[in-house]
């Protein structure tokens, strides 16, 4: 059953065609990865799928409902969350609030309840505040919740980008480069964090990254995007073995690190 | 296709268009009912229209500040009105020296390029200031942060300004070599208003040409597209940022001399008016935009000029030149709402994640 | 800056800079403004302070930045940092003895020149200047070689003197009112700032609290307290501010209430755009639009005049004008609140400003009074009792006061505070955390638009007569400097902010011409140095820890059987 279908999703810029045609299929419960070389329109779909761009073509389905379109904060509240390849938090909010942040959806107290604080806004807090320090455990960020997020080190503002990403309940996470900038031990701990949301909460993954021995341990499924163009789809096996795929990392030199990742494996 | 057209339409979406309706329909009703009640003679109009591409070519003027620091800084420099203010400001002060010593009427030429030279290089030497002092610390902090120190700037420099020389209005001696005017075709033009049109002309073709073909213009051109990318080409961006500054305030301060041989009394707080109005020209026109913010600025004079009369008239408005500087603000918040990129800019998509 | 040259160019730059800043304060007219005012009789003026005080930070900034803290090379780079101030402004005198300045600069004045130069023939005054300018530098330098702790006390103390010495008429006139209580206090002050003794002891008394307090360590006192004690300490200060405030008209007179009800209108307003700018991070530049439309509308209900609509009571008009305050509120945001955040401001600018023209014109005049405003505004009247005067209405402004300021917290806190605050930090990221972002700036943009159009009712009622000329640009300007010197978002600082900036200036009238001067710099001067303002905003504690999750009691005996220090 797939949770999120692409299909022929076209995003230009001026003449720039930045994703074309894309046709995807994401089962649910997967973990699934996008590659391709920097400039390859990658986030651009991210962007496209969340409805932060509007793609010229094509039609999005998630759920087997059209999103295409929608505006970002409806497309989150049926249930797509996301991170950003550069860390975005709220970083002169403190940590919980980052996390309380991300449940907006699920929070319905609004001006009144603000002003009065009605017993129903009490425990719709109360319960929100039990829900972020459940959700603080889970990131392994317990104790640094009344911390502002810009104080926190690096590999501890990437994790709660995730927990105020799973803030939102979501169905489907997107993750942009998650393990950039980090460690071998780091992105180690990030590649069973990341298996972890999918198996202990059940959240279908879709995955942006660079490295080669992430993606191919971690996936079940890869696409891989050059120009804007989905150039190979499959299994990490098939796409190790696929002759355009290395073509597309070798031929033009760009990320040759990542070439010997794929010929090494 | 329906369906997702309906998604995405908005109450806000509708909302939104009642209003540019409404205020269509409004204009184009009021326009209508001016024409057939015939009470002003094609000469009136003739006359306003030539009122109206004055000031536009002053608006241009000062709307190249505002433009050229957009491209570069992506910032609004509310400031800009002060430094335009500041030109005419000194220009007052030494126009009056020269007019005691009898050196004003003897020589005007003379006078008025010695005028010029010296009142510019003021309103230049500000805005360098002001771009040092003000902006470069805050070059990387939040949009909202050096805005608020341009606010403040401003207000800092209109009471200097104030400090300097008081809190009258002063105006500027007589200058007998403007003191003529022609009757054309039944209206009369003034010399004054020929200086101000030739006079924007020239220094629009000017600035025109140094940010088109010299080599710092086309440096500056580089820095508004790419940041960045220019540094690595070995271009200093700091230096662009201070000439750019530096040409906004030459050319801001000249159109306040223009402006005052048009509306010839200068205050401390003259500024604000003709800077918000040039602002609006230059969005009017597509911020970032040379070419944009001279016809925005053209379009801006000429609606404020022939636009109370035409359109509110008709409608039963007494006295409606009281209202040309309402139309001018209203005419900013349409434009943003409707297409902030302007007439000529293009549509710029959201910064790139 | 390591090697040698450059600190000794960085103290010439300085010394220059000093210098800069005291001739523009002088030739602006803020040092002539300041000649006669005392702050000790006989010896020092404020417009002394004004010449001096820049040398004094200059030099403070060049010996800052040297490498190393020999005295003498620490002495060497104060006095010239001074000598340097000290001759920018010598060069100005001598040159404006040759060339006549003042034809063009209307402050340059004799009298300005007097008073630089000690009142001295020209050639003497000057060395005077020159060698006090050193003088200062060489203190700057003196007292940066004490310890912290001296140093800290020294300053407070000397800030807490200047203080009294120029607010002397402004405490003179309240004294008096305290019958035979002002024996006691009143021979501190001469006929003009203090007197020398009382100078020297107050500077000894505070110098001296100063320091002891240093040795205190306020903040680990503070941690050691229980949450029982916290608690009492929270509310004791609470309910001295709150006796306080219900006092104060009665122990200030009329003349200061009047004054008090405008900061307290000021205050009232600043709550409002600190919801608006502090917390959802809009810039609305056309608060002061809200404003003139809650007056106008309080105006035309209540006025007893023909061109009044209704004539209605000032209760009934209340919520009228509050209801289309916040209705004009929501038709302007909706459509601009998806606008950048510049962008944004100038909209609201415009708008505020479009407002003013048109009520200005002679199109509404029939309806608003054009220029000739509205006059005789209802009064609020309770039971029989019509609020008229200044101390009367103090009680009405200051119950607004505290709504707004409870609104105001309690919004802070709240989900939707949240929210605003997400919109304020990364607008693009509280999207995708499913915000929507007009609704939810629109209740900012309306909460705003209530308090201002409050403060318009409250403006109104209080002055009786409106015109359009109250409702100009300056206005919003004025609110948001105070939002801005508090803190932006901080709820503290929108009351430091409206005693510092609205209060100061209509009790000290030598400042009044200098207002906005004194703004905008010290706009400027915030948004480099302090952005995060005078009294900065807190985040609340939520993280729940397992030994205080409980609620009350238990939360509390907990804490008590823990150790305290945590």
């Amino acid at each position: 059953m797939a949770i999120l279908v692409s299909k022929k999703v076209t995003k230009r810029f001026g003449g720039l065609e930045a994703v074309s045609k894309v046709d995807l299929e994401i089962r649910e419960h997967s973990i699934y990865s996008i590659i391709g070389p920097n400039g390859a329109g990658k986030t651009t779909f991210f962007n496209c799928v969340t409805g932060f761009y509007t793609p010229e073509e094509g039609e999005i389905l998630f759920k087997g409902r059209n999103i295409t379109g929608l505006s970002t904060d409806r497309v989150t509240r049926l249930g797509i969350s996301r991170t950003y390849q550069n860390i975005r938090l709220f970083k002169n909010m403190t940590t919980v609030e980052n996390i309380l942040v991300g449940m907006h959806p699920h929070l319905k107290s609004g001006l009144l309840g603000g002003i009065f604080r009605d017993r129903r806004t009490r425990e719709e807090e109360k319960a929100a505040v039990e829900e972020a320090s459940r959700l603080l455990t889970f990131i392994n960020l317990k104790g640094k919740g009344d911390l502002l997020a810009k104080n926190l080190p690096y590999g501890e503002q990437r994790r709660l980008e995730i927990g105020r990403a799973l803030g939102s309940k979501p169905s489907l996470l997107l993750l942009d480069e998650p393990t950039a900038g980090m460690n071998p031990s780091e992105t180690q701990d990030m590649v069973s964090f990341i298996r972890r949301l999918r198996d202990e909460l059940g959240i279908t993954v879709l995955l942006i990254e660079h490295q080669m021995r992430v993606v191919m341990s971690i996936s079940e499924q890869i696409s891989v995007l050059d120009f804007g163009v989905k150039i190979a789809e499959g299994t990490p096996q098939e796409i190790q073995k696929n002759p355009h795929v290395v073509e597309a990392y070798l031929g033009r030199g760009a990320a040759s690190g990542l070439g010997q990742a794929l010929t090494a494996d | 296709m329906l369906r997702t057209w309906r998604q995405r339409i908005t109450i806000t979406d509708i909302f939104i268009w009642l209003i540019g309706l409404a205020i269509a329909a409004l204009v184009i009703w009021g326009t209508i009912a001016t024409l057939q009640q015939g009470k002003y003679p094609g000469s009136v109009w003739l006359d306003l229209t030539i009122k109206g591409l004055a000031l536009g070519g002053v608006y241009a003027l000062i709307a190249m500040g505002y433009t050229m620091v957009y491209g570069i800084l992506k910032m609004i420099n509310f400031a800009h009105s002060e430094v335009f203010m500041s030109g005419p400001f000194t220009a007052v002060f030494v126009a009056i020296g020269l007019s005691k010593s009898g050196f004003l009427n003897k020589q005007p030429v003379i006078s008025l390029a010695l005028i010029l030279l010296v009142s510019a290089g003021v309103s230049t030497l500000i805005a360098i200031l002001l771009e040092r002092i003000c902006y470069r610390p805050l070059r990387n902090a939040p949009r909202l942060v050096p805005l608020i120190t341009a606010i403040g700037a401003s207000f800092f420099l209109q009471y200097v300004f104030r400090g300097f020389y008081g809190s009258g209005t002063y105006g500027y001696p007589d200058i007998k070599a403007l003191d003529h005017s022609w009757t054309v075709g039944g209206i009369q033009i003034y010399a004054t208003q020929v200086v101000v049109i030739i006079g924007a002309i020239v220094m629009m073709l000017i600035l025109f040409g140094i940010v088109q073909w010299t080599k710092i213009g086309k440096a500056m051109r580089a820095v508004s597209e790419d940041k960045e990318a220019s540094e690595l080409m070995g271009i200093n961006v700091d230096r662009i940022i201070v000439f750019t500054f530096g040409l906004g305030g030459a050319s801001a301060g000249a159109a306040g001399i223009l402006y005052t041989l048009l509306y010839p009394v200068v205050t401390f707080y003259m500024g604000f008016f003709p800077g918000i109005k040039a602002f609006t020209a230059a969005v009017l026109g597509g911020i970032g935009n040379v070419p944009g913010a001279f016809l925005g600025s053209l379009i801006l004079g000429l609606l404020e000029s022939v636009g109370p009369n035409l359109f509110l008239t008709g409608l039963g408005i007494p006295s409606p030149s009281q209202l040309k500087d309402a139309i001018a603000f209203i005419v900013l918040v349409l434009i943003l709402i409707f297409r902030p990129t302007g007439i000529l800019g293009e549509r710029i998509s959201k910064d790139k994640a | 800056m390591k090697n040698k040259s450059s600190y000794w160019a960085k103290t010439l730059q300085n010394g220059l800079i000093g210098g800069g800043i005291s001739l523009l304060l002088s030739v602006v007219g803020l040092v002539l403004a300041f000649g006669k005012t005392y702050i000790i009789s006989g010896v020092l003026t404020m417009a002394q302070v004004f010449v001096l005080a820049p040398f004094l930070f200059e030099a403070t900034q060049s010996i800052r930045q040297l490498p190393s803290k020999e005295p003498i090379k620490t002495l060497l780079v104060g006095g010239l940092t001074g000598l340097l101030g000290g001759a920018v402004l010598a060069l100005f005198i001598l040159i404006n003895n040759f060339i006549n300045i003042r034809s063009v600069l209307i402050n340059v004045s004799p009298d300005l020149v007097n008073l630089l130069t000690f009142h001295l023939p020209l050639v003497a005054g000057l060395l005077a200047l020159l060698g006090i300018s050193l003088v200062v530098g060489l203190v700057a330098a003196g007292v940066f070689m004490l310890p912290d702790r001296i140093r800290g006390a020294l300053s407070q103390a000397v800030m807490v003197v200047v203080l009294v010495g120029l607010f002397r008429d402004l405490i003179v006139t309240v004294i008096l009112h305290w019958g035979w209580v002002q024996y006691a206090f009143l021979w501190i002050f001469a006929q003009s700032g203090l007197t020398i003794i009382s100078a020297l002891l107050l500077f000894a008394l505070v110098g001296g609290l100063g320091y002891w307090s240093a040795g205190r360590n306020r903040k680990a006192i503070a941690a050691n307290r229980t949450p029982r004690q916290q608690k009492v300490v929270r509310w004791g200060t609470l309910g001295v501010l709150g006796l306080i405030a219900l006092l104060l008209p009665a122990i200030l007179g009329s003349y200061f209430s009047e004054i008090l009800d405008n900061v307290g209108i000021y205050i009232l307003m600043g709550l409002g755009l600190n919801i608006v700018v502090g917390f959802a991070g809009l810039l609305d530049l056309g608060y002061v639009a809200f404003y003139a439309i809650g007056a106008y509308t309080l105006g035309m209900l209540t006025t007893s005049e023909a061109v009044g609509l209704l004539h209605l009571s000032f209760w009934v008009a209340l919520p009228v004008a509050l209801v289309v305050a916040v209705a004009a509120g929501v038709i302007l945001g909706l459509p601009i609140l998806r606008l950048r955040g510049d962008y944004l401001a100038i909209v609201t600018l415009g708008f505020g400003e479009i407002i003013r023209i048109v009520v200005l014109s002679d199109w509404l005049k029939p309806l608003l009074g054009g220029s000739e405003g509205i006059q005789r505004i209802g009064k609020p009247a309770i039971g029989g009792l019509v609020l008229a005067n200044q101390q009367q209405l103090y009680y009405l402004i200051l119950v607004c006061i505290l709504i707004a300021g409870f609104i105001a917290i309690r919004l802070k806190d709240s989900h939707l505070g949240r929210s605003w605050m997400a919109l304020r930090e990364d607008e693009d990221v509280a999207e995708a955390m499913g915000i929507n972002k007009v609704t939810t700036k629109l209740l900012a943009f309306a909460m705003g638009a209530l308090f201002s159009g409050l403060g318009g009712v409250l403006f109104a009622t209080k002055v009786g007569s409106i015109y359009p000329q109250s409702f100009s640009f300056i206005v919003s300007i004025n609110i948001l400097s105070l939002i801005i010197v508090g803190g932006m978002g901080s709820i503290p600082g929108v009351f430091v902010g409206g005693l510092a900036l609205v209060g100061l200036p209509l009790l000290l009238s030598q400042f009044a011409d200098f207002r906005y001067l004194i703004y905008g710099a010290v706009l400027v001067i915030m948004m480099l140095r302090k952005p995060e303002g005078l009294a900065p905003e807190a985040r609340r504690r939520l993280e729940l820890h397992e030994d205080d999750a409980g609620p009350g009691l238990q939360e509390e005996l907990q804490t008590v059987t823990k150790n305290p220090g945590r």
